[in-house]
C-alpha cells in the first residue's frame, strides 16, 4: 500500500471512530430516558431513538476493526467492545453536544433537534460518499434521522408553544445548549485529507441551512435564536466536559468489571 | 387550580407486508391524530409489523352492545340461502 492510500485508511479510520463515538454517547445518553419518559408511549419511541444511535455506532465501530487490520495505529486487534467500552476518556473522540447530560426532557428534545437538522442535511450528503461503506451506513442514518427529526420538530413547537413552563424551560435548554452547536461544523484534519478523495462531507458549507431551518423552527414554536456569543469546542481532541467520565463509569462497568463478557 | 386534562386513547389498526386488511394491534394515549400515528408506529411496527398503520380515535367507534347479540346475530343461523355456497369459484377470484 502506498503512502496516500495508507493515509487515507488512517483518515476514514479515525473519521469512523468520530462518528460512532459520537454516536454511542447519544445512544447511551438516550437509555437514560428508558422507564423514565413522561408516558408509556414516549418510553418506548424514545428507546427506540437510543436504539437507532447504539446501531449505527455497532456499524461504526465494525467497519474501524475492518480498517484497522491494515493501519499500524490503535485499534488494531480491538473488538468492538474494546473500541466501545474500554478506552478512557480522552481516547474518545465524539463532539461535546452528545455527552452533555439528558436535563429534562425540553432539554433533551432541544438538544435532539439541534442535532436531527444537522444529520438529515450531514447524512443525504455522506450518502454520496466515495467509501462505499460509509456511504451505506449514512443511507440507513438518514431514514432514522427523517423520523427523529419528525419527533424533535413536533416536540419543540408543542413544547415550546406550549405552557409558561414548557416555554421556559425550552428556551433555557436552547440558550444553555446553544455555545455547544458550532462544534457540529467543525472539520478534523482526517476529514479535510478525505475531502479530496470524496470520502467525507464538509460540514462548514452546511451551517447556512442548518441555521435558517432552526431559526424558522425556534421563531414558530415563539423561541428566541440565541445570540451566539460563547462557544466550546475540544471533543475531537479528547478534552471533554464533566459530564464525559459520569457517563463513561455506567457504559463501561459492565465491561470492566466482568472483562469478556458477552450474550 | 389545574383541570385534569384527558389525553385522549386511540385504537391501532397495521395491515402487514402480505396482508389485506389492517388489524387491530391495540391502543395507544396521544394528544393528536399526528402523535398517535406516530406512536403507533414506535410501539407497534418495531418488529417489521406493517406497512400501513391506521389510528381512530376510540371514541369515534360505535360498538355493537353484547345485549343486543340475540336480535343481531341469531336471525341469520336460519337462512342457509344466503351462502353463496352451491357456486365454485375460480382461484383467480378466490379472494373475492
Amino acid at each position: 500500500m502506498n503512502d496516500t492510500e495508507s493515509k487515507i485508511g488512517e483518515y476514514t479510520l479515525q473519521f469512523s471512530i468520530d462518528l460512532g463515538d459520537d454516536s454511542l454517547m447519544l445512544g447511551q445518553r438516550l437509555t437514560e430516558w428508558c422507564r423514565n419518559a413522561p408516558m408509556l408511549e414516549e418510553d418506548l419511541a424514545i428507546s427506540n431513538v437510543a436504539l437507532d444511535f447504539l446501531g449505527r455506532a455497532n456499524m461504526y465501530y465494525e467497519y474501524a476493526v475492518e480498517l484497522a487490520k491494515t493501519t499500524d495505529g490503535d485499534f488494531r486487534n480491538q473488538s468492538v467492545d474494546d473500541i466501545a467500552y474500554l478506552r478512557d476518556s480522552r481516547a474518545y473522540r465524539n463532539l461535546l453536544i452528545f455527552e452533555m447530560p439528558i436535563g429534562d426532557f425540553a432539554y433533551t428534545m432541544t438538544r435532539q433537534l439541534i442535532v436531527d437538522l444537522f444529520n438529515v442535511e450531514y447524512f443525504a450528503l455522506l450518502s454520496g460518499s466515495c467509501d462505499l461503506d460509509l456511504a451505506a451506513i449514512a443511507a440507513k442514518t438518514l431514514k432514522e434521522s427523517k423520523y427523529h427529526l419528525r419527533r424533535s420538530h413536533e416536540w419543540t413547537l408543542r413544547l415550546g408553544d406550549g405552557t409558561e413552563e414548557s416555554h421556559l424551560r425550552m428556551q433555557n435548554a436552547v440558550d444553555e445548549l446553544w455555545g455547544y452547536t458550532p462544534e457540529l461544523f467543525e472539520m478534523t484534519e482526517a476529514e479535510l485529507g478525505l475531502l479530496p478523495a470524496g470520502i467525507s462531507v464538509d460540514r462548514a458549507q452546511l451551517f447556512d441551512t442548518w441555521d435558517a431551518r432552526i431559526s424558522q423552527i425556534l421563531s414558530e414554536a415563539t423561541l428566541d435564536h440565541p445570540p451566539g456569543d460563547w462557544q466550546v469546542t475540544g471533543g475531537r481532541a479528547g478534552i471533554h466536559t464533566e459530564h464525559h467520565g459520569h457517563l463513561l463509569s455506567e457504559l463501561q462497568y459492565l465491561q470492566r468489571a466482568y472483562p469478556g463478557l458477552n450474550w | 387550580m389545574s383541570t385534569q386534562v384527558h389525553t385522549p386513547l386511540y385504537e391501532v389498526f397495521v395491515r402487514s407486508k402480505r396482508g389485506l386488511d389492517h388489524k387491530h394491534v391495540g391502543s395507544l394515549h396521544a394528544e393528536g391524530p399526528e402523535q398517535a400515528l406516530e406512536y403507533a408506529r414506535d410501539c407497534y411496527t418495531r418488529r417489521s409489523e406493517g406497512v400501513s398503520i391506521w389510528v381512530v380515535k376510540s371514541g369515534d367507534i360505535t360498538c355493537s352492545q353484547e345485549e343486543d347479540a340475540a336480535s343481531f346475530y341469531d336471525p341469520m343461523e336460519d337462512k342457509p340461502y344466503r351462502h353463496a355456497t352451491h357456486y365454485v369459484l375460480p382461484d383467480s377470484i378466490k379472494n373475492m
